[in-house]
């Protein structure tokens, strides 16, 4: 097997922060209120839950109610998405902060935000939008991180994104662009897989060739979504992370592959949208636990050289 | 203009063409995959809009709300990151807005689903034990000097419109074919709890709870209440405010 040789140096001079003991090498679920009542009531074995940090941003009632409860019990991941890391404007502070006091109210495992913009001025487009790998968006990314690991005290985690359009200004493959992201900030990853899936096949790239060229030592977390499928305007497969339907097999598939190369490592699947019951969902956790448990065998490392 | 300026005009103006510079792997028109991300910025700010107004919803039918939302997103787009609370410029913008003028209490069923999402959300806060509020209510002659503090979830509405009986209505909980629109009701909403309320005010209440919240003591908020108002039944609202844990303290 070739190895891939990074373009960037690992680790150069990234400030080091005091790393919380991380998620457990567990599968976790979206924490959605629908389901707040069965999760106090039944205590599901799950290895954590993750919530969205934006809708716990109330100053009281049920959400802090349940999710109090329910931290309890469980290892937390908060996830944010909407600092636009990516974004051209100046980070929103008074979000960053507003952050913190979530991140020191609940104390999770992790924090992690998107390798993406979602505002512009102070106007907040509620979407993860797409940026050009440059020189110049990789030194404003960093320097955001920077920033957002300055203000929380921690290590934060970068999700790869999903993307429907490329830029002809960019002249770093994405990759590339997360690795020295990760180099320089001392970040980690949060590899999202079906963002993997989505984003090779909207722009006709290999997604085990994406996968492998990653920092695997830096993946703090893996996501596990469904997606849309869809057609461009020539009649090529388009797909929507749509985080509305089950995890599709060929993601599926990647995710076993992934954890070849990433080791077992704490995995979420995602349901944001025709939100089944928990059951539903609890079951397709339980199909990522059976792979995440042969990876921690170490049964899926057989024949892969990393 | 720089890349995410022009990027960002275009996803909320649908009248202005994709941005120059995108590129697809096989030369098709990036028009169908930029409209991806308009589509999802203006989808989910429209979901945001209808998870928190379903009877306003309800009311006009769902293109017709899609529609609205659609043009009050590009005039009022969110200056926050917090979506829960996003649109609370709706209600105006619904008073305002020609095509809804044949359903002229819309703007005040959106205000009370807006309300209810603040109550929903409101600072927690401990309630008065009903049997500490007996102690206060036992000694009429100090009634008059109590100041009441009142539940951080508390909101009020007052409408010229029967919007409490219309809500209700689509909770099931009053047939619509009973309720006549144009009798005006005032609205408390609360939320004691985990579950929000909504109760209808009798005459001259709200004036009443107003009083209370900017600090009157009950005998002027009552005074002022009963003067304004000659059907202000001042033993029925402080019965609503402590069935429904209104009330957060109380002292004289």
């Amino acid at each position: 097997m070739n190895k891939h040789s990074f373009s960037v140096p690992q680790r150069c001079g990234a400030p080091a922060f005091s790393q919380s003991a991380g998620l457990p090498t567990r599968v976790g679920l979206g924490l959605k209120s629908e389901h707040f009542q069965q999760i106090i009531e039944t205590r599901p074995d799950l290895g954590f839950f993750e919530i969205h940090a934006e809708n716990y941003l109330v100053d009281g009632g049920p959400f802090h109610h349940y999710l109090t409860r329910i931290r309890e019990n469980y290892p937390l991941s908060i996830h944010g998405v909407g600092l636009s890391i990516g974004g051209e404007s100046a980070l929103d502070k008074n979000h960053l902060s507003r952050l913190a006091v979530l991140i020191e109210r609940y104390e999770p495992q992790s924090f992690s935000e998107h390798l993406a913009w979602a505002s512009h001025g102070d106007i907040f487009l509620n979407d993860l939008l797409p940026l050009p790998y440059t020189r110049q968006t990789l030194q404003r990314v960093c320097d955001h991180i920077d920033q957002v690991q300055a203000h929380l005290q921690r290590q934060i985690l970068l999700e790869n994104p999903a993307t429907y359009v490329e830029f002809s200004a960019s002249t770093i493959a994405e990759t590339d662009f997360i690795g020295a992201v990760i180099s320089r900030t001392g970040c980690g990853l949060l590899l999202d897989v079906n963002n993997v899936y989505v984003s090779c096949i909207n722009h006709n790239r290999d997604p085990y060739a994406y996968i492998k060229s990653l920092p695997h030592p830096s993946v703090g977390e893996i996501h596990l979504a469904g997606f849309a499928a869809e057609m461009d305007a020539a009649g090529a497969p388009l797909l929507i992370d749509s985080h509305g339907a089950p995890v599709a097999q060929v993601v599926w598939n990647l995710y076993e592959y992934a954890l070849a190369y990433t080791g077992p490592v704490a995995t979420l699947i995602e349901r944001d949208n025709d939100i089944p019951s928990f059951d539903v969902l609890f079951a397709e956790s339980l199909q990522a636990e059976k792979l995440l448990r042969a990876a921690l065998d170490g049964r899926a490392l057989q024949g892969v050289s990393v | 203009m720089s890349g995410q300026e022009e990027f960002f005009g275009t996803l909320l103006d649908p009248e202005r063409i994709t941005p120059n510079g995108l590129t697809t792997w096989n030369g098709s028109d990036a028009t169908t995959r930029f409209a991806i991300y308009r589509n999802n910025v203006v989808a989910s700010l429209i979901d945001a809009l209808a998870k928190t107004c379903p009877v306003t919803l309800q009311l006009v039918g769902e293109e017709f709300f899609r529609g609205m939302a659609r043009l009050f997103i590009a005039a009022q787009p969110p200056r926050s990151r917090v979506l829960a609370f996003f649109g609370e410029e709706l209600p105006d913008f619904i008073e305002h807005f020609a095509p809804a003028s044949s359903v002229p209490y819309l703007a005040d069923v959106a205000r009370l689903e807006f309300l209810r999402v603040r109550a929903f959300h409101a600072h927690d806060a401990s309630q008065l034990p009903v049997q500490t509020i007996a102690q206060f209510l036992a000694k009429p002659d100090e009634l008059p000097g109590l100041v009441v503090e009142l539940h951080p979830s508390l909101g009020l509405l007052r409408s010229q419109y029967a919007v409490v009986s219309l809500w209700g209505a689509h909770q099931g909980i009053a047939e619509i074919s009973s309720v006549d629109p144009f009798v005006g009701e005032d609205a408390l909403i609360i939320r004691p709890q985990l579950e929000v309320e909504v109760l209808r005010l009798g005459s001259g209440a709200a004036d009443f709870v107003t009083q209370l919240l900017q600090g009157a003591s009950l005998g002027s908020a009552a005074v002022l209440a009963g003067d304004a108002h000659a059907g202000f039944d001042l033993a029925s609202i402080i019965g609503l405010l402590v069935q429904h844990h209104c009330i957060s303290s109380m002292k004289h």
